[in-house]
């Protein structure tokens, strides 16, 4: 087997604390290598280590037969070797053809930018990775599945023989997440080296040749995708052996409303939603990405209108709209964008664990904070959430893992002691590990008799937390599904728009 | 060495240090600079600035800024003058001029600062255009009022309040801690470092936020009163124009003491040394007879110095 890449004893420490150690793989010529470990297993600064950002404490990399060590990013992008990140790189206010050639635009008489080639030259790489646009269209105006494609296009411009995709599925859709897929398939068929890290294991099982598993820092396992199962993948990478993936119910639903949902429009958005939410379950909604369910999610909790409808919390309609009535009427709501609605990124992990229920934390007359209250209470949600003991409560939020961010945010709603909880893709962005312990404190507040909904994009999740799933289609309730009629295939079929059925 | 930089820098008193460390540089060149009577000079044109300041900094801390203070300090500073002066005031020779002048400056202040809180809070119009527009109107207006002229003849018991240092001392202390306490230990004070972070994740969490920007506004209007008070009695002559040319000092200073431009970040102790440091500049250059020109260019890069020690600051924090 050829090799594209070698990583050759790779060591890595900040200050005392090794990062890296020791880690020595190969991604093969032409073939896909699956990354795959818990968030901190040290993928990121390997990654960092091949881009140019960081550079290593010992060992080598060599690639295509000749070493390599980068001291900056471009020396990655000259060698050939391109990223494609989460967070995508692209200028929103400029064309499509605009971010192909940020670097080196075409230009006419020195200067001038030569429109015409640099629209023709775009229109090439679009059509290499089937984006059928135009290129003068505005990056803005593009889905985060296109956007994606535009990075991978741009990534070709350079003539890229290694691209490194990290955690490329996260915010796409079902059907991008496909057409992702068969690109990465014609590259390969083009013979470009890919490497792909993802938490979503079947992806990587699927998509990938090879897998390499870190963990702290060291490879734990490599081998052929079809050498691994997933049961066998998230063992290697927790280090333990993790019999199941979900937890289990200890106690059944009461068969109290929660949440009464009656009759629910808005035009263009939801269309005729009724559902009954009890106390102590777990409601699924399953859907593709536009099906309407974040904005159902946004509606429940006041933050959206709706022109029809009635909406009853604990058997109280509510009228009002606006968050604040409805965490009075004990609602709370973790929404999908954890980084602009959930957190405050920089302010302490303390005060955003407060945010909610601050006000109740107050003496009158002059609403001074009671800090001592606050302590204990803190205090007892990080044990309750199991929030890494490592991070510091004055620390800002935005310097922990996904999981442990996202268990702030949970954290900061059971404080308020809701009856009823909103989930808006809960376990997006976070590792094997971490999305266990959610699952468990979701089920444990069912168990306590909350009502729980949850939205999600993975089906497996759904079918292995919910008692009942509701799927949700251009708007609409088409299928309801008691936890005994749990089918993949049906839940998939029941999602997918009507025009697209046969 | 790192570790030891970071902790200089990220340190509440960094400024404070760079104060003691400009006086202790500019001390031998300059005579007069450290004696008890330049102190109390600089103390009392210290005092004013800081209440201007602390206002600002409550609406830097959403994420705002206020750039009407300087014409409310004119506004009120006129109205409250034509209400209480011997010869033409509504109040002349009333045993209460002194109190009900201050509370109708004060008024005038929370008044301006509810306009702009409207606008921002409620119209969501960008502050800066809002309070641009507001300190060009509200000047304007001042001017208007007394057709240019400055009206003297204020009682005495008014005047006493900015013109006696120790009595200036003691109600900006008084100030000083009270937006102390309600910075740090109060629910709006805390909800307001949390609309600065982010508006809309501390929307969904239910504060609320048009209600804590529009109270940023008036807190910042009231505050720039409150010096109104402090400086008109300081020259005891109620001026259309007073403090105009303050604007860059109230935002400088705050920002030099390390309140950020984006929200969501600020202190009172941070602000007391910014003013601090900006006052010592000033008065230093201005004992050694730079000509106005000169100081300005000086403090113009002063003020930028400290813009590049917040973003050092800023990389510290995310490293």
């Amino acid at each position: 087997m050829n090799a594209a890449l070698q990583f050759e004893g790779i060591d890595k420490s900040f200050g005392n604390v090794p990062v890296l150690r020791d880690v020595s793989f190969t991604v093969g010529a032409g073939r896909t290598l699956g990354l795959v470990g818990e968030n901190g297993a040290g993928k990121s600064t390997l990654m960092n280590i091949l881009g140019g950002n960081l550079r290593s404490d010992a060992g080598k990399m060599v690639l295509e037969d000749r070493p390599y060590e980068p001291a900056h990013p471009k020396d990655a992008s000259r060698a050939g070797v391109a990223f494609i990140h989460q967070e995508l790189n692209l200028f929103t206010n400029l064309s499509i053809a605009e971010n192909l050639f940020v670097t080196g635009l075409p230009r006419t008489a020195g200067f001038l930018i030569n429109r015409h080639s640099l629209h023709q030259r775009a229109a090439k790489l679009l059509e290499q990775v089937g984006l059928d646009l135009r290129p003068e269209t505005k990056v803005e105006n593009l889905s985060l599945g296109e956007r994606q494609l535009v990075e991978i296009a741009r990534a070709l411009s350079f003539d890229a023989r290694l691209i490194i995709f990290d955690e490329p599925t996260t915010s796409l859709s079902v059907r991008e997440t496909e057409v992702l897929f068969s690109l990465m398939a014609r590259l390969h068929d083009r013979g470009i080296s890919m490497i792909y890290i993802s938490h979503i294991l079947e992806h990587v099982r699927r998509r990938c040749d090879d897998i390499v598993i870190l963990r702290d820092g060291q490879v734990v396992g490599e081998g052929e995708a079809i050498e691994f199962s997933t049961a066998r993948l998230v063992s290697l990478m927790v280090g333990r052996e993790m019999n199941q993936l979900y937890p289990t119910r200890k106690k059944a639903a009461a068969s109290t409303p929660a949440l009464e949902v009656e009759r629910v429009n808005e035009p263009g958005i939801v269309r005729d939603i009724s559902f009954t939410l009890h106390h102590g379950e777990v409601l699924g909604i399953a859907g593709l990405m536009g099906a309407g369910r974040s904005e159902l999610a946004r509606i429940l909790f006041g933050l959206d209108r709706y022109s029809s409808g009635e909406i009853r919390a604990n058997g109280k309609p509510l009228i009002r709209s606006g968050p604040r009535q409805r965490i009075k009427h004990g609602m709370a709501f973790l929404t999908e964008d954890r980084r602009h609605e959930g957190l405050c990124l920089d302010a302490s992990i303390a005060d955003n664990l407060m945010l909610v229920a601050l006000r109740d934390y107050t003496r009158s007359p002059l609403r001074l904070v009671q800090s001592g209250r606050c302590r204990q209470s803190i205090d007892r949600l990080r044990e309750e959430v199991l929030l890494s003991p490592r991070a510091h409560d004055k620390q800002p939020a935005k310097t922990l893992s996904g999981g442990n961010q996202q268990k702030v945010v949970l954290a900061k709603w059971l404080l308020a002691r809701p009856s009823v909880l909103i989930l808006d893709e809960p376990t997006r962005g976070v590792d094997v590990g971490a999305k266990f312990e959610l699952y468990r404190i979701i089920l444990e507040l069912a168990d306590a008799g909350t009502a729980v909904l949850v939205i999600s994009s993975e089906i497996e999740e759904l079918t292995g937390i919910c008692d009942r799933i509701l799927v949700m289609s251009q708007g609409k309730v088409h299928a309801e599904l008691n936890r005994d009629k749990f089918d993949r295939e049906r839940l998939l079929a029941a999602a997918l728009p009507r025009e697209a059925r046969t | 060495m790192t570790q030891l930089l970071r902790r200089v820098l990220l340190s509440d008193y960094f400024v404070l240090g760079l104060s003691l460390l400009y006086v202790a540089a500019v001390a031998p060149f300059t005579p007069g600079f450290v004696s008890a009577e330049n102190f109390t000079n600089i103390l009392s044109a210290l005092l004013p600035l800081l209440v201007v300041a602390l206002g600002q900094t409550i609406v830097l801390i959403t994420g705002g800024i206020d750039l009407s203070v300087t014409a409310v300090i004119g506004l009120s500073s006129i109205v409250g003058a034509m209400a209480m002066n011997h010869e033409t005031g509504w109040l002349a020779q009333s045993p209460i001029a002194a109190p009900a002048g201050v509370m109708i400056m004060l008024l005038v202040g929370a008044s301006v600062g509810a306009l702009n809180g409207i606008a921002v809070a409620i119209a969501r119009m960008p502050a800066f255009m809002v309070t641009l527009a507001s300190m060009m109107g509200f000047s304007g207006l001042a001017v208007w009022l007394t057709h240019a002229k400055t009206i003297n003849a204020l009682p005495s018991g008014f005047t006493m309040l900015g013109g006696h240092t120790m009595i200036t001392l003691a109600i900006v202390l008084v100030v000083g801690i009270c937006v102390h306490v309600f910075l740090r230990r109060s629910l709006w004070g805390r909800w307001l470092y949390a609309v600065g972070h982010n508006s809309r994740a501390s929307h969904i969490s239910g504060v609320p936020v048009g209600g804590i920007t529009f109270f940023a506004y008036v807190a910042s209007g009231l505050l720039a009163a409150m010096a109104s008070v402090l400086y008109t009695g300081q020259t005891e002559t109620g001026s259309p124009v007073l403090g105009q040319n303050i604007l860059l000092d109230v935002i400088g200073a705050t920002v030099i003491g390390g309140t950020s431009l984006f929200g969501g970040k600020g202190k009172v102790v941070w602000t007391l040394f910014g003013v601090l440091f900006l006052k010592l500049v000033d008065n230093s250059l201005n004992l050694l007879n730079l000509s106005i020109f000169a100081i300005t260019i000086a403090k113009g890069a002063v003020i930028l110095l400290a813009a590049y020690l917040d973003s050092l600051r800023n990389r510290f924090v995310a490293a």
